[in-house]
């Protein structure tokens, strides 16, 4: 079967023909499976944001095609609009966007646009809102009036709502306390879970997509610079400093534990992980 | 959509036309617009051009990048060319076709028309492409300051220019943003009737209003905490100076004045 969603030599120039000039995203080949979960890191200006927002047709590429379910999402406008619902897309500070009077109406936009039924659009709000912990008496409250973390949360479910195949999360947990991170983190995983969903989440923390993601992609200069799970991409800490990234704290901690002699393995990213490698020591007793 | 509006866009350079003092180049803009409207005549407006070109040059600003800021006005110039071409009456009949009838006089008169223009759009362009959003409301402020005798706020009207032109990028930026947003869940600002399309851009202006305010009163706060507290006392920190080539570009402007004028009288 094919890959859910691919590009194939995705390339996207800012400007071009002017002084500002200038490519975003570099000739980009990518394909996620149905029920992947992606990890997508990379330095500031990397090109990410450029890059997921052809995956749902917003950006129109400078050259090269993106498929979904293998086929062209820029075959008709028809298709593109298709996709769009099918392909779901979490900006950064998603909470800027809410315009509706009522948390349920902001949240029943995206299927009412799809042209459902009344009933459908009942069920999908329902559904999304309890994937992200909104109750039902915050329904009828004005998205204006709850806080930060609540915002962001309507405003997931707000795309979630349209039950997307594949769901994209542009940095969902910048600007968040751990608490608000954490709980935002858990809605997304449980949407993964729910079905064959894939999830694309771009975020700056190593702590929290070293535990979620199955696969991590690394941008650097808009070409992909690293492709691989977890384990692959952290036991390389030179070549992510070399493009401005950093491996997580718990490794950066092994490492240095095993620079000190201790027979421990360094590639290891969570801290559960961590803690499995230091039990096994113990267990091996006076040696150390 | 929002991309393609240039108009008014600053390109960094280190060119003389960039270095000039900006109340120079308001100044010589002014009186380049005032001169325009008096030129007659192919030499008046052949040398208005030649002016316009040097300064084009020496800015090295590409030709293609100064016309295509004249797109969104092509339809007007389009509109008054065609107009004045069958609309002038004269003497030497060029053809006639039906009952539209063509005059050399009439290509004249549309012909220096769209040149004028041309040359309008030209010369505001070449000023903002040159000269950064700052400089430009600096020197507009230097230039009004003998109104502040009258109690005119010269420089509260600067400050608000000032910030309302360092906003209008970033609110651009954040309509286009929103935009893309709503249509991530299927926002459709493009097909159907006035009506509906007028309704389709209450999902965009809402939150950018919203997002204005708050930008607004964000702004004000971060003034006030560092003690912003109007014009009064107000030093600058780049002082505007005015330097030989200035002087020099004054005098050329003032010599295309008597030019256009001398030649206006002959031709
Ligand atoms: N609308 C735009 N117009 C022109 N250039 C842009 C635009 N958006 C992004 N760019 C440029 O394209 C490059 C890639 O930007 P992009 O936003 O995709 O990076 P990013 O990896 O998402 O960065 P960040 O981690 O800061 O969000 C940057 O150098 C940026 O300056
Ligand atoms: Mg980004």
């Amino acid at each position: 079967m094919a890959p859910v969603i691919q590009t194939v030599n995705l390339t996207h120039v800012y400007s071009p023909g002017t002084p500002f000039e200038q490519t975003a995203v570099d000739n980009v080949d990518f394909a996620a499976e149905r029920g992947e979960f992606i990890g997508i890191i990379g330095h500031t200006g990397s090109g990410k944001s450029t890059f997921i927002q052809h995956l749902n047709g917003l950006l129109k590429p400078s050259s090269g095609r993106v498929l979904f379910n293998g086929e062209d999402i820029f075959a008709s406008k028809q298709k593109t609009r298709e996709t769009r619902f099918k392909v779901g897309l979490v900006f950064q500070y998603p909470e800027y966007q809410l315009f509706e009077e009522t948390v349920y109406r902001d949240i029943a936009f995206g299927p009412k646009n799809m042209g459902l039924s009344d009933e459908e659009i009942d069920r999908r709000v329902r559904d999304a809102a309890g994937f992200v912990d909104i109750s039902e008496d915050q329904f009828e409250k004005s998205p204006f009036d709850l806080s930060g973390g609540q915002k962001r949360r309507v405003a997931i479910a707000g795309v979630i709502a349209m039950k997307p195949d594949v769901l994209i999360l542009d940095e969902p947990t910048a600007g968040l306390d751990p608490m608000g991170r954490e709980e935002i983190i858990g809605n997304i995983v449980r949407y993964h879970n729910s079905g064959e969903n894939t999830v694309i989440f771009i975020t700056h923390s190593m702590e929290d997509i070293a535990r979620i993601a199955g696969r991590l992609v690394v941008f650097s200069k808009g070409r992909i610079f690293m492709d691989g799970t977890p384990k692959e991409v952290f036991s390389r800490a030179e070549d992510l400093r070399s493009v401005g990234l950093d491996v997580p704290d718990i490794t950066l901690v092994m490492m240095k534990l095993k620079k000190l002699g201790l027979p421990v393995d360094d590639s290891v990213y969570t801290v559960e992980q961590a803690k499995a490698e230091l039990l096994k020591l113990k267990g091996r007793g006076k040696d150390v | 959509m929002f991309k393609d509006i240039t108009m008014g866009q600053y390109f960094p350079g280190n060119t003389l036309i960039h270095r000039l003092d900006p109340r120079t180049k308001l100044v010589l803009t002014l009186l380049y617009i005032i001169v325009l409207f008096l030129a007659k005549g192919i030499w008046s407006y052949a040398v208005m051009l030649a002016f316009l070109s040097v300064c084009v040059i020496l800015s090295r600003i590409k030709l293609s990048v100064l016309l295509s800021g004249a797109k969104p006005i092509v339809f007007i110039i389009i509109i008054t060319g065609i107009l004045n071409l069958f609309y002038t009456k004269g003497e030497h009949l060029l053809f006639r076709v039906w009952r539209i009838s063509v005059y050399l006089e009439g290509l004249q008169t549309a012909g220096f028309l769209i040149l004028r223009i041309l040359l309008l759009i030209c010369c505001t362009l070449l000023l903002t492409y040159t000269t950064s959003p700052l400089q430009l409301t600096d020197a507009m402020e230097a230039l009004l300051n003998p109104l502040k005798k009258l109690r005119f706020p010269v420089h509260e009207l600067s400050m608000m220019m000032s910030i309302a032109l360092r906003f209008i990028p970033t609110l651009i930026k954040e309509t286009d943003k929103i935009m893309s947003a709503q249509k991530a869940r299927g926002a459709d600002f493009e097909t159907g009737s006035l009506r509906q399309r007028a309704k389709a851009l209450l999902p965009l202006l809402i939150p950018l209003f919203v997002g204005a305010f708050r930008r607004a009163d964000e702004l004000a706060t971060a003034m006030e905490s560092r003690c912003y507290h109007g014009g009064e006392g107000r030093t600058k920190m780049k002082q505007l100076r005015m330097a030989a080539a200035d002087w020099a570009a004054l005098v050329s402007g003032a010599a295309l004045t008597v030019a256009v004028v001398l030649l206006r009288r002959a031709g």
